[in-house]
């Protein structure tokens, strides 16, 4: 099973433990997680359901290519890691 | 008299009351996160949208007991494949003006990039103005300070009848319907745009509305403080003209309509257009009380030496009585007059940069 890990920025708005998640895309797995926090999802995604501009996701350490449509795959033992562009002042 | 003021700031929702004379910060929320909007409504409850950048827009509402609970965002529908010209996200930006709609549980939501959104559930839903968004000539509506996203600042409603509407666009004029948004037409005749081409000078649609406020008791009188001067009219937007009277300067963002004396109106001049900054260092508000043909100068209480502060569009409020104002600028200046801006006082606090200032209105 994936293993979904978000930013600690985003433990001040709604609880996002991580979690191991079934499927086979990055869509899938935060498919998984939104699930049971339905919440999570306006906070990664926008209103088309591509990734948020400023938020990014790495599996393994890598970018994902796929940020509109989140088809990049993912194996079992991956870890997808959900994290924010530090900005601001 | 209210005895509540809310202010969103860059950096938290910040809410004074009002106790023996003294104004003083009662509570803190959200403290760190941007906030885009804030309404208080008649039932005693309040919202506050914040604009959290990474995390997107979001929507929070203070119950009448006091405990405060996200809602749902307005959110735009799925974007057709036949939308694919289209120059503006089909994705919230910010909600950027919240209006009570008249009816109970209504609320307008003005936002970038130029929705405009309805609840009748006191916001848990929300619906996007499909015949606004879906026009055609909303293609043509410019972006925010040359961004991509336009944005409605100002919507309007008239006090005798919920279903006619106003709404002011940075940067797309003013845009009005009388069937409770199911059709729009431009309306703004008289207001000019001096930077744009000789041909569109004039042309309604590429007028950059500051803002728009409206005399309560007489809803036909509307004010604007545009990019390029302030401007009254006395027929509810459809035909304007300039109030050259206007000083120390005709350039700033915010403009707050009495509410009861259709001749008086307050704005919060600056240097335009790209400095931005105070006349001389001299934070003024320009009064007018005879429908603009003259203004006054008020400063008495307000600094008047090196004061760098710029206030925006949603950041000047005038409460029921048209008595007491309270304005707060990008410096995170914050100044209150119970005397009609006669003379004003700053609490004691150093606040964030401030972005919306509003009087909670008397409870019902």
């Amino acid at each position: 099973m994936p293993t979904v890990l978000f930013t600690s920025a985003l433990q001040r708005f709604l609880p996002v433990p991580s979690a191991h998640v079934t499927g086979a895309t990055i869509a899938e797995a935060l498919a998984a997680v939104f699930a049971s926090e339905p919440r999570l999802r306006g906070y990664v995604l926008d209103d088309q359901g591509a990734l948020r501009r400023h938020v990014a996701i790495y599996v393994n350490g890598r970018s994902i290519s796929d940020r509109a449509r989140l088809t990049d795959a993912v194996a079992q033992d991956d870890e997808i890691y959900v994290f924010q562009a530090l900005s601001g002042g | 008299m209210t005895e509540r003021l809310h202010i969103g700031t860059h950096k938290g929702l910040f809410e004074l009351a009002r106790h023996k004379g003294v104004w003083d910060i009662a509570d803190v929320q959200f403290l760190g996160d941007p906030v885009s909007a804030v309404l208080a409504v008649t039932d005693g409850t309040v919202y506050a949208a914040l604009d959290l950048g990474h995390f997107g827009a979001k929507l929070w509402h203070r119950s009448r007991t006091g405990n405060w609970r996200e809602l749902p965002v307005p959110a735009f529908p799925p974007k057709p494949e036949d939308a694919g010209d289209d120059p503006h996200p089909w994705s919230l930006g910010k909600v950027w003006a919240l209006e009570p709609g008249g009816v109970p549980g209504r609320i307008w939501a003005g936002t970038m990039p130029g929705g405009l959104f309805r609840t009748d559930d006191g916001g848990e839903s929300w619906s996007l103005n499909q015949a606004l968004w879906h026009m055609p000539e909303r293609r043509q509506w410019s972006g925010v300070a040359g961004g991509e996203q336009p944005g409605i600042n100002s919507v309007l409603i008239d006090p005798r009848n919920p279903s006619d509407i106003r709404i002011g666009v940075s940067s797309a004029g003013l845009w009005a319907s009388t069937d409770t948004g199911a059709t729009w037409q431009i309306i703004n005749h008289g207001m000019y745009n001096e930077y744009m081409p000789p041909e569109r000078r004039e042309d309604p649609i590429f007028q950059d509305i500051h803002l728009l406020s409206r005399c309560v008791a007489r809803p036909e009188i509307v004010w604007c403080q545009h990019h390029n001067g302030v401007f009254r009219s006395e027929n509810a937007g459809a035909n304007w003209h300039e109030l050259t009277a206007i000083r120390p300067s005709k350039f700033g963002f915010a403009v707050a309509a009495h509410p009861r004396d259709p001749d008086t109106a307050w704005f919060v001049p600056a240097i335009k257009d790209e400095r931005r900054v105070p006349v001389d260092g001299k934070v003024v508000v320009a009064r007018t009380r005879d429908g603009g043909r003259s203004f006054e100068v008020l400063k008495n209480g307000l600094p008047q030496r090196h004061a760098y502060d710029l206030v925006w569009r949603h950041a000047l409020s005038v409460d029921e009585t048209g008595e007491l104002l309270a304005f707060g600028s990008t410096s995170g200046g914050l100044w209150i007059s119970e005397n009609g801006g006669d003379s004003w006082t700053m609490p004691e606090a150093r606040l964030p940069p401030i972005a919306a200032v509003r009087f909670a209105p008397a409870l019902h």
